[in-house]
């Protein structure tokens, strides 16, 4: 691959520039694409919306049958569901169709956008951007205000902020997945799927309190993918809980440090791949 | 005989995709652990919600994630086959000598029998080593329940194939298979077991066809059905099997006097 900057501090901004501009209108150009058929998409939303609120539905069947789960009443734990919803549903949206990417390895049309003026990594994060995932976003949107007016909080202002920080901390955590996945099928283009266990997965997890899950899950999800910075461990500042694995009171905030490390993590994933890119040939 | 080959090839064909069928298995088995851990939670407060103990539930789990990829319950439709009669295609398939619903029932045959030994074994291994779970001792428990998963993926299939067919009249039904797979999700008992639905919903859920999928074969695997039980649940998902398949049939034929084909 050519390297378009010149390895300059300079010279690295302004490709981030080219790539917030690619960016853009790539997403822009799909949804335009998406408004032609406007009763499709909002059809398509809705199913969107439906599918993300089945499991929040299936919170609801069980708290009918019990009061609490692993010690958490149905407010925290709808908390809980709403913050990883969230978080998941922005980076869906923003980078989730990057799961592509073993689909364009196979069809040979990855070549096209490495042929193109503009970094690989925003036109295939800006892919087929599907505007109808703002069903998920506002879906676990819906079920986090609900919940942040029956949680019992003290709402300093302190706490206030934490909640927007941690989704935001939370979609580029989920985000940062969603790209090292994407550079994982580099090497093995049929394996998409592999990644739905982690973004997918790691909500069905999240939105459950740390109490219910065995010691050895949670110390995965702490250190090996830290999944646990998501909206556990500020969640349960917020909550005044203790923490999982006696971990100190502090880890709470390390959400924008964790989230700055998945990046840097998937970006050299990303490039690694990219560079070990052989094409298809004839 | 023609549809035997129709299926060994699909067979074959999807045991090509081996990335992809060790990718579904690892999340096939991380969603496993996590539903199991808070349905742990969950019989924890309740010890017999739905009539089942912990280790059945816990079965109940793996079972669902075994049988998630086999019966498709997460799809509402054959995609190719929609895509087919979208761009027109499906016109070659009608002039093979081949029943068009018989041949797409072969082929999802095959299909489920791959993805039975691949998506279906790994994750109930990996759950009965991780989890004390209710499996049956006796072999003809296992045969079984084989049985009633076959009936399910045949009912899947009825299903799947109806939502295929109104692609004849809508052109894109991307949206009815969306409805149709959420609407299984939620029937069939993957998001969480028919018999712990609040009381009248549960009685409405086990009716319908979406309970073949899942709930009747896990509850012959957990032996929550025996005798006469397990004979009305085979029966229902035989009866469901029959009704659907028909009525496909039904909307063949009216699809096929309708279809145009355009150009030359």
């Amino acid at each position: 691959m050519a390297r378009r900057h010149d390895g300059t501090a300079d010279g690295r901004l302004r490709t981030l520039g080219e790539g917030g501009r690619a960016y853009g209108l790539i997403a822009w150009m799909w949804v335009r694409s998406t408004l032609a058929y406007r009763t499709s998409f909002a059809l398509m939303t809705l199913g969107n919306f439906a599918s993300s609120a089945l499991d929040f539905v299936a919170l609801l069947l069980m708290f009918s049958r019990v009061h609490a789960l692993g010690g958490f009443a149905l407010p925290e734990v709808a908390f809980l569901y709403g913050t990883c919803s969230l978080s998941l549903g922005l980076a869906d949206l923003a980078v989730g169709n990057a799961e592509r990417l073993g689909a364009r390895i196979r069809d040979g049309t990855l070549d096209t956008l490495l042929l193109r003026p503009a970094p690989v990594y925003a036109q295939i994060a800006a892919d087929r951007f599907a505007l109808r995932r703002l069903g998920r976003t506002s879906q676990g949107l819906l079920v986090l205000l609900w919940s942040t007016g029956r949680i019992e909080v003290d709402w300093t202002p302190g706490r206030i902020l934490m909640v927007p920080l941690m989704v935001v901390c939370g979609a580029v955590i989920f985000g940062a997945v969603f790209t090292a996945g994407a550079a994982f099928q580099f090497w093995a283009q049929d394996a998409a799927e592999l990644q739905n266990s982690l973004t997918y997965g790691g909500n069905a997890l999240l939105q459950y309190p740390p109490t219910v899950f065995a010691r050895d899950l949670i110390r995965g999800v702490t250190f090996i993918v830290p999944l646990a910075f998501v909206n556990w461990l500020p969640a349960l500042w917020l909550l005044g809980r203790p923490y999982p694995l006696g971990l100190p009171p502090w880890t709470a905030f390390l959400g924008p440090a964790v989230a700055a490390l998945m990046v840097a993590g998937a970006a050299l994933a990303w490039r690694h791949g990219v560079r070990a890119y052989r094409s298809t040939g004839s | 005989m023609l549809y035997m080959a129709v299926a060994a090839g699909s067979f074959r064909r999807y045991a090509t995709y081996r990335a992809a069928t060790a990718a579904g298995i690892v999340t096939n088995t991380v969603f496993g652990f996590i539903i199991a851990y808070a349905y742990l939670a969950l019989w924890d407060q309740r010890p017999h919600l739905g009539g089942y103990g912990p280790a059945q539930a816990l079965t109940f789990v793996w079972a669902g994630q075994a049988l998630l990829a086999v019966a498709m319950i997460a799809t509402g439709g054959l995609s190719e086959l929609q895509e087919r009669i979208r761009s027109g295609d499906v016109a070659v398939d009608l002039y093979r000598p081949a029943d068009l619903q018989l041949w797409w029932l072969a082929a999802d045959l095959g299909r489920a029998g791959i993805q039975l030994f691949g998506r279906g074994v790994a994750p109930m291994a990996v759950g009965a080593l991780a989890f004390p779970l209710a499996l049956p001792g006796d072999p003809l428990t296992w045969g079984w329940f084989l049985l009633s998963a076959l009936l399910g993926v045949v009912v899947s299939f009825a299903l799947r194939y109806l939502v295929a067919l109104s692609t004849f009249w809508l052109l894109d039904s991307s949206g009815l298979a969306m409805i149709s797979g959420l609407s299984c999700m939620f029937f069939s008992g993957m998001v969480l077991p028919l018999r712990v639905f609040p009381d009248g919903l549960s009685d409405l859920a086990q009716l319908l066809p979406w309970a073949a999928l899942l709930q009747v074969p896990a509850d012959v695997l957990i032996g929550a059905r025996t005798g006469g039980a397990l004979l009305r649940g085979l029966a229902f998902q035989a009866a469901w099997a029959v009704a659907l398949l028909a009525l496909g049939r039904l909307l063949q034929s009216a699809a096929t006097r309708k279809v145009v084909v355009h150009g030359g």
